[in-house]
């Protein structure tokens, strides 16, 4: 896929969680579009169950949880899990945010592809959707 | 006094002829914000804009306080060392709020968790796995109880950082202090409320904007007449900031966000030397050190001439623009995180130096975590170092009549009356946030900084230069998962001892009177009697005033 096709590689970028701090989330959605993906920012609030729901409605290819609340070890792997169980579990999860380096493995273990911490640039994350879902560089 | 003839050729000379010869180091010389900042500056700069040294700078404690509010200011009194603390349940911050005060802190200040922050009890189904993780969980007057527990809320003055159930945990603390005995007007302190902050920044919202600004008016209106020691609202620009906004805009947001508040009071009747004196500000202390200390000294001076001209305000108290201060959270790293101690010194010496009233420094975790103990006593002695050893308190505004300082107070003022008007044109704060003006301003000026990072047009140590590979893990505070069941069960006996039938009644009142006009912190009192959760409050409330969805603009 490439994006200059039809096959833009589609990602939808949420805020799992009461958690507000939506700067990050916001410049990432925006450097993908950016990079000429297609790109759905579900918005705050949202909750395990309505981000499974947006990234199947949407088709999305990935998923980037943005979460600075220190809730990511419960509501990641609720994510992770609905998708699994909505038979989307090929869809590529990626976490960003205040997440402790102690918790990546287990995130990792779970099934979350990559995790963004505190510095990382949006060429990375541009670089990594594109290497990870087979698009041309 | 104004630059000889003379002088003012000599200094356009130094500039355009002499100094162009010089070699300058291949960065952009600009603020953090992406102001300009020249070679030079002198008294030319000034005069070339009218400043006047009577009119606009003045003498601390008169109008229009550039440079301080209290003629003394830190020779008379320091500022309160006030810091932001709040994790688990109300037992673990009460202990820490005691470690603080052992420590030399002045005020409290208090953290709560985000089920809290958005009007949510800790057994909610939202609130799985966010229970006291950012902050302190508190459902009831219970465990207001707990969190005040062995400290004289009639001698230490609190700070609660909450907005959209603001009025709630307001009538929380009241209710604690009533049933020790203590009334309303002994208690002193700030509670957040600044709702139009959020819909911009901090998006910590429970109601739609309008009926939120009218339990804003509420509670102003209530602590005018109750509560003579309190500050109902702490007008913020703190979250702004963190958000993205430039100083310029954390400057002007505020302020407008603040004049919206004073209207919205004046228009239900009240008289602004009623309220005036009791409103107070919340400002970012960011890494430019003397943009800062220009920022400050310009909100101060707009505040003042809003104030008495605008509004007609008559007692200078009204006129008075007083402060607490945060450093940039959002300057924090999280590699090389010991490095965070300079950041955090640099920004607490520039709030200081901006004549903050009230101070938290952020310890060198906070990239990462809450803060350790050990972190946070550094950032108190961050503040007691200031204070003690440097001397910086001898005199008032040492920085006052420095070319450079006058000058960019002067721009950063310029700069906030040009957002005013294109604020205005729009029909003011309320629908600016409705057509996303300042949300949209923000998301600019973060994603353009994030450019210049990524270029390395603006340095971050430790993170796009000076970066080591093998960066030492810190040891971070780990909240204990248990808490969060031990905060249903604190959530199951309030809920068992009560009485659910007054619940239920006060809870009916209190939606009854949101239909109306009332004044809703009588009620709400009422319910927190009566020992109704946030939770329930809010959804009472709710039921009558409905939600906030915001539509985000990237």
């Amino acid at each position: 896929m490439s994006e200059d096709t039809d096959l833009k590689i589609r990602v939808v970028v949420a805020k799992p969680g009461l958690d507000g701090h939506d700067r990050g989330a916001k410049i990432i959605a925006r450097a993908l579009r950016d990079a000429g993906m297609e790109v759905i920012y579900t918005g705050l609030h949202q909750t395990p169950e309505q981000i499974a729901a947006t990234v199947i409605q949407e088709d999305a290819h990935a998923v980037g949880l943005s979460i600075l609340s220190g809730a990511h070890m419960t509501l990641v792997p609720k994510v992770v899990q609905l998708l699994r169980e909505q038979g989307a579990d090929d869809v590529l999860v990626t976490v960003g945010g205040t997440i402790p380096a102690d918790d990546i493995p287990a995130l990792k273990e779970q099934g979350v592809a990559e995790v963004f911490t505190p510095g990382a640039s949006t060429d990375d994350i541009v670089g990594f959707l594109r290497s990870a879902l087979g698009a041309p560089a | 006094m104004a630059i000889e003839p003379d002088a003012q050729r000599r200094a356009h000379q130094w500039l355009e002829e002499e100094y162009p010869h010089e070699s300058e180091r291949e960065v952009g010389f600009e603020t953090l914000s992406g102001h300009p900042v020249k070679p030079l500056y002198t008294q030319d700069d000034l005069d070339e804009t009218g400043h006047d040294r009577d009119r606009d700078e003045g003498f601390p404690g008169s109008y229009p306080f550039t440079r301080g509010v209290y003629p003394s200011m830190h020779r008379g009194r320091l500022w309160t060392m006030r810091q932001f603390a709040g994790f688990g349940t109300v037992e673990e911050t009460n202990e820490r709020f005691r470690y603080l005060l052992e420590h030399g802190q002045t005020g409290l200040s208090t953290a709560f968790d985000m089920p809290t922050l958005m009007g949510l009890d800790s057994d909610h189904q939202r609130s799985l796995g966010e229970v006291g993780v950012e902050g302190v969980a508190v459902d009831s007057v219970d465990d207001m109880e707990t969190l005040f527990s062995g400290i004289p809320v009639d001698e230490v003055t609190t700070s609660m950082t909450i907005n959209g159930p603001a009025a709630i945990l307001l009538a929380y603390y009241v209710v604690n202090a009533e049933e020790q005995g203590i009334g309303p007007e002994s208690l002193g302190g700030t509670i957040q409320t600044d709702i139009l902050k959020e819909y911009i920044a901090q998006k910590e919202w429970v109601f739609p904007i309008r009926p939120a600004m009218r339990l804003v008016g509420d509670m102003v209106e209530y602590c005018a007449a109750e509560m003579p020691r309190w500050h109902p609202i702490s007008i913020s620009g703190y979250h702004i900031r963190e958000a993205g906004a430039t100083a310029q805009q954390e400057l002007a947001f505020t302020l407008k966000d603040g004049l919206t508040y004073v209207e919205e009071a004046v228009e239900r009747g009240l008289d602004v030397d009623s309220f005036a004196p009791r409103l107070s500000f919340f400002f970012n202390a960011h890494i430019d050190f003397f943009e800062e200390i220009a920022k400050y000294r310009a909100a101060r001076r707009i505040w003042a001439r809003e104030l008495r001209e605008t509004f007609g305000a008559k007692k200078p108290e009204s006129w008075r623009m007083r402060f607490h201060t945060q450093t940039a959270g959002v300057s924090l790293t999280a590699q090389q995180p010991l490095v965070n101690i300079i950041r955090t010194t640099v920004e607490a010496l520039a709030g200081v130096l901006g004549g903050t009233q009230s101070l938290h420094t952020n310890s060198y975790d906070e990239a990462l975590a809450l803060p350790t103990e050990d972190a946070v006593r550094i950032a108190l002695r961050t503040q007691q170092v200031i204070a003690h050893e440097t001397g910086v308190t001898n005199t008032v505004d040492p920085l006052g009549g420095s070319y450079f300082v006058e000058k960019l107070t002067d721009e950063m003022e310029a700069a906030a009356y040009d957002y005013f008007a294109r604020i205005d044109e729009l029909g003011g704060m309320v629908r600016a946030i409705e057509e996303n003006f300042p949300q949209r301003e923000i998301a600019d000026a973060a994603f353009e900084y994030q450019a210049k990072l990524q270029s390395k047009e603006k340095i971050m140590v430790g993170v796009n230069e000076f970066e080591i590979s093998d960066d030492a893990r810190i040891p971070t505070l780990k909240i204990d998962p248990a808490h969060e069941a031990r905060q249903r069960e604190r959530i199951a006996a309030t809920r068992a001892a009560r009485d659910g039938a007054r619940v239920e009644a006060t809870l009916a009142e209190l939606r009854r009177r949101a239909e109306g006009d009332a004044n809703l912190m009588a009620p709400i009192l009422e319910c927190a009697r009566a020992r109704a959760t946030v939770g329930e409050i809010v959804a009472a409330l709710q039921e009558v005033f409905g939600t906030y969805t915001e539509t985000p603009v990237y």
